[in-house]
């Protein structure tokens, strides 16, 4: 038996392919701005006095870390109606996206904040800045910058962790694949294609990710 | 509508987990035996072999697991090979481990002091020997945590081969969720399973990552 590539569909299906890429960038550029603000607040929380906080954000955290991403998708699409959540695709594909990144992220945020010098903290407080100032203006630039790659890496698995979402019908760019091969039942080709539109985006991503890092952190992002 | 019981749900879904667990065992033992390959070609001295190890880790790494199963899943039959979702999930996963694995030693090898490959060469040692006999023990040994920690990320993506149609315990919940009409107890109970597998392993890399920062 012989089979022949056909990409003779593929430039009819170029607007369909771009739609789906643009659902996958706004989602993770979303997820990537909830996410890293969530974790910010947790990894503070974490290291507060308050212990039953910092137990629940342990908690938060190991559950997310040691469950399968479309379990949870599952969970909070089609789990949480039935205590009276209901969401729409796109709003369960956010909330479980930044859900899941937060939590990874808060380990992250948290090894940069540990790794900051604790003389910074003590020099700031002397200088007299309040404990909020100190955090916001002292700590966590220095923090952000020492895990801005780890944060990058971490942005990037998300972005190809995204492709699940499409299994509750949000239209990005799996999806859209799903769509195209059972209109063309070219199945391996348009696959390809899509694997490659996701090749390019994570290259793309990280390159920006890297760029962003290196125009606004202080001293230099490798 | 067909009556389940609490325990039913739970005695289902607990049979399903031994195909999630033989596929995870599956996938992280041939992820090894093609890693290691991977692993040499990346480390190699000739340029296009190392290349190719780069391309081979940069390709697993940078696209979605779910579209290496469809293309896997899709492509064989092209190639005239009917394929069953439960070889299509064992070799997808062993690529996809391979490439993880391949790049968490290659970390490993890297971090060893020079002195021990000019001490293999000094041994009169030839390549394959320095690797087998020097090298890979140590960078195995002290890449252990990060393992571990990969064998977690292993387990959790087995289930993504119940989108193609594995029956793996995702799949399986899915089944008993369209018998039952409770999702949130039926994926609860998921969740709670792929935590009581996930939970001790994340735990004992923890413990190997401690013991190594205090050596």
């Amino acid at each position: 038996m012989s089979y022949s590539l056909d990409f003779g569909w593929l430039y009819d299906a170029l607007g369909a392919i771009a739609r789906g890429a643009s659902m996958t960038i706004l989602l993770i550029a979303v997820t990537t701005v909830l996410g890293t603000i969530i974790s910010v607040i947790l990894a503070a929380g974490r290291r507060s006095g308050n212990r039953p906080l910092r137990q629940a954000i342990t908690i938060y955290v190991e559950v997310i870390r040691n469950t399968p991403f479309l379990v949870q998708l599952f969970f909070i699409f089609f789990g949480l109606p039935s205590i009276g959540i209901r969401l729409d695709p796109i709003s369960a594909a956010i909330l479980a996206m930044t859900l899941n990144m937060a939590a990874y992220t808060t380990e992250i945020v948290g090894a940069g904040l540990d790794a900051v010098p604790k003389g910074q903290k003590e020099a700031a407080l002397a200088l007299g800045l309040r404990p909020r100032q100190v955090f916001v203006k002292i700590v966590l630039p220095q923090a952000l910058q020492i895990i801005f790659p780890a944060l990058t890496s971490q942005i990037v698995i998300m972005m190809l962790e995204s492709a699940v979402v499409s299994q509750i019908s949000v239209a990005e760019l799996t999806y859209q694949g799903d769509t195209l091969q059972a209109r063309t039942f070219r199945a391996f080709e348009t696959y390809f294609i899509i694997t490659l539109v996701y090749l390019g985006l994570s290259i793309a991503l990280r390159r920006l990710l890297v760029g962003a890092g290196r125009a606004t952190l202080p001293a230099g992002v490798s | 509508m067909i009556e389940f019981t609490l325990w039913d749900i739970i005695r289902n879904l607990l049979f399903a987990t031994r195909w999630t667990v033989a596929l995870s065992l599956a996938a992280f033992v041939g992820g090894a035996s093609v890693g290691v390959l991977i692993l040499i070609l990346r480390i190699s001295k000739t340029g296009w072999l190392r290349r190719f190890g780069k391309g081979y880790i940069a390709l697993f790494q940078g696209t979605p697991l779910l579209m290496q199963l469809f293309l896997i899943f899709f492509g064989m039959p092209m190639l005239g090979f009917r394929i069953e979702p439960w070889t299509a999930a064992v070799l997808c996963l062993t690529f996809y481990a391979s490439a993880y694995l391949a790049e968490i030693w290659r970390s490993g090898v890297e971090a060893l002091p020079t002195g021990q490959w000019d001490a293999a060469a000094s041994l009169g040692l030839h390549r394959i020997q320095e690797l087998r006999l020097i090298i890979l023990p140590q960078a195995f040994s002290i890449t252990r945590a990060p393992i571990v920690g990969f064998l977690v990320q292993l387990i959790k993506a087995t289930a993504l081969t119940s989108i193609i149609g594995f029956d793996e315990l995702l799949r399986t919940s899915n089944a008993i969720n369209n018998a039952t009409f409770e999702p949130f107890k039926v994926y609860g109970l998921v969740a709670l399973i792929f935590f009581v597998l996930c939970f001790p392993l994340t735990q004992y890399a923890r413990m190997l990552e401690a013991r190594q920062i205090a050596h």
